[in-house]
Order: structure tokens, then C-alpha cells, then sequence
């Protein structure tokens, strides 16, 4: 299928899922209940099989995890954004969909503490076992810092 | 189509166990090794013929440093600046940059040396063969430099290592680790076989 830009994808995932689908502009904005089938409808039937990269940004009352997806028939890119609470952060993985999405969300893990469901192998991949803490996250300690405030 | 591979068996294991060792390595390296001061003390009687022995000996050592490769991070480049044609340390004796610890008496430690590889670091030296040296060529290798309080980075080889010769830059021009080595050799130079025939 043939998507031409953004806004004509926004009203097509409209269409399909409904409500829970926010278009701002760039990006596309998901509750979490309808991610899973939303990104398996961007790959399997809109072309949009290649994920680039998977990243989270930590704000002030919630985590939100950024996806973007490319189809490279059409050359465009999808950006998904996905918001999740602070305390026992946890989202669908979609390592089921993309294998390299894996490693990405082992990143994600390893610095953020965001788990991913149903995720084969979700452990700590650049720090190693028995790190305490989540350093990307804003509440992070780090010496210097600690002893200036 | 999916790829499926099989996850090694005890991988976990493996894991906990590595992070173990960098769990305890970093616990017993909190505080800076000192610096290797041996080498400063005068013997006060050293006999004509010893000297003689300690000069050759010296001239052996010092001329021929070899360097082992292990190298963590950007400052690197400026040691492989230093080593080839145009600063050519191979003038000093050390072109030779061995694959092998047993092989090498020099350890340059160029770059940033985060806690997950402190542990290799610290094994490389320990199977170097005595007299062994080590240089911590900038600011990284000296203090952490700009990642002194990262979560992830050593702050100083110090901790790992005992580092005879600090080069300071970031990165250090090769002049700068060329200066670095003569003092090296300088250092070299007063040491006495009395001293357990090592460089201690
Ligand atoms: S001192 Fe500078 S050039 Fe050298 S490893 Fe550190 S950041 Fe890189």
C-alpha cells in the first residue's frame, strides 16, 4: 500500500484503531493497550518493516519511548510515541515483529529500567549484572553532582 | 523470517559472574593506587661495578620498550600517530607493539577506561613479565578527564594500574607522548639491579 505522507497515514491508523491514536504533526502518539497491533499493522500491512531505532526520554511525570519505523518502498518514516508511568515502568516489546528490536530494548532496559513484556531475554546489555540504578534516568545520582547539592 | 539461536546454557551465569568480579574490582578500587616513588631513593653505596652492570642493564631496558596493543579509547590515535612514519617511535626501540603481554614491558594505557574493562586491563598487566612500566597518556587515562564522575568510567588508571609516567592532553600530541616516553627512559635510567633486580 501506498502512503503518501504523514497526514494520510494518521487518518488511515484513525480509521482502524480509533480513539488512542494522537497525530502531532511528526509523530504519531499511542496508548499502550493498542501499540502491539499498531506496529504490527504499520509493518505487515502498510510496508513500514524496517525499525531503526527504539529510545526513551525521561520527563518529569512519565516515561516515553520513542520508535521509528521506515518503509523503504515508499522512503518514510514513522515516528511512534508511547507513554508509560514512572513507578514500575512497563510496555509491550516487539521483539516478536523485529529481532533487532532485542537488543534495542535491552538498551533501553539497561539504562532507563523500562521493562519490556514478553521480552526472550531482558537483561542488562552494556552495564553489567549487579549495576545498581538506571543511569539515563533524571534521578540518577552521580558523585560530583551529589555533593554540589 | 526470524532468525532463532539458542542462548548459550549458562549465559547468565557467565554474566553474574562477570559482573561480580566488576562489582568487587571496583568495591577494592576506590582510592588510587600510589605512584611507583622506588626509583627516586639514592643508593648510598653503590659500588663501581655495579653501576657499570645497573648503566648496561638500564641502556638494555630503556632502549627497547616494547608496548603491548591494548588500547581503550581516542587517544589511541595519537599513539598510532606517534608510531608510525612521521614521529616514528621506532627511534627509541618500541616499534615493536606486541600482541602478547608476556612479549611487552610497557603498558600505555590511551584512553577512557570504563569499569566493564578495568578488569581486563588489570589482568593484561599482571601477565606482562617483570620490569613492566605503565604510561597514562591523557586526561582520560590520568583523572577520567571530562567522564570523572560517569557512572561507567574509571576515574584513572591509577586505580587499576601503578602509573609510572602521566602525559597530559586531550588528546596528547604524539610530542607530548614522545616527552612522556623520554622521561620514561629517564626514570629507567636510575634504577639499580640492588633493588630486587626489578624496577622496584
Ligand atoms: S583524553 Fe580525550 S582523546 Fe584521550 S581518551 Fe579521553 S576523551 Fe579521548
Amino acid at each position: 500500500m501506498n502512503i503518501a505522507d504523514n497526514q494520510e497515514l494518521s487518518s488511515h491508523l484513525r480509521t482502524h484503531f480509533g480513539e488512542g491514536i494522537i497525530v502531532h504533526g511528526e509523530y504519531v502518539e499511542i496508548t499502550i493497550g493498542k501499540f502491539e497491533r499498531v506496529a504490527k499493522y504499520l509493518k505487515e500491512s502498510l510496508g513500514y518493516e524496517f525499525l531503526s531505532m527504539i529510545t526513551a526520554i525521561d520527563y518529569i511525570d512519565y516515561f516515553e519511548l520513542v520508535y521509528r519505523i521506515e518503509a523503504f518502498q515508499n522512503k518514510a518514516t514513522v515516528q511512534l510515541k508511547l507513554k508509560c508511568e514512572k513507578v514500575k515502568p512497563v510496555v509491550p516489546s516487539l521483539s516478536h515483529l523485529w529481532y533487532g528490536a532485542r537488543l534495542q530494548e535491552r538498551e533501553v532496559y539497561d539504562l532507563f529500567g523500562i521493562e519490556f513484556s514478553n521480552h526472550p531475554n531482558l537483561k542488562r546489555i552494556v552495564l553489567w549484572e549487579g549495576f545498581q540504578g538506571y543511569p539515563l534516568r533524571k534521578d540518577f545520582k552521580v558523585k560530583s553532582y551529589d555533593a554540589g547539592n | 523470517m526470524e532468525i532463532e539461536r539458542e542462548p548459550l546454557t549458562s549465559s547468565t551465569e557467565i554474566e553474574n559472574h562477570e559482573g561480580a568480579i566488576i562489582e568487587d574490582l571496583r568495591a577494592s578500587s576506590q582510592n588510587p593506587l600510589s605512584d611507583p616513588t622506588e626509583w627516586l631513593e639514592k643508593t648510598i653505596e653503590r659500588n663501581i661495578l655495579l653501576t657499570t652492570v645497573d648503566a648496561a642493564i638500564n641502556w638494555a631496558r630503556k632502549t627497547s620498550l616494547w608496548p603491548v596493543t591494548a588500547f581503550t579509547a581516542c587517544c589511541t590515535f595519537e599513539f598510532i600517530g606517534a608510531s608510525s612514519s612521521r614521529f616514528d617511535i621506532a627511534r627509541f626501540g618500541m616499534e615493536v607493539l606486541r600482541a602478547s603481554p608476556r612479549q611487552a614491558d610497557l603498558l600505555v594505557c590511551g584512553g577512557t577506561l570504563t569499569w566493564k574493562m578495568a578488569p581486563q586491563i588489570k589482568r593484561l598487566y599482571e601477565q606482562m613479565a617483570e620490569p613492566k612500566w605503565v604510561i597514562a597518556m591523557g586526561a582520560c587515562a590520568i583523572s577520567g578527564g571530562i567522564f570523572h564522575d560517569s557512572y561507567s568510567v574509571v576515574p584513572g588508571y591509577n586505580h587499576i594500574v601503578p602509573v609510572d609516567v602521566y602525559v597530559p592532553g586531550c588528546p596528547p600530541r604524539p610530542e607530548t607522548l614522545l616527552a612522556g616516553i623520554e622521561n620514561l627512559r629517564r626514570k629507567i635510567a636510575q634504577n639499580s639491579i640492588k633493588k630486587s633486580g626489578t624496577k622496584r
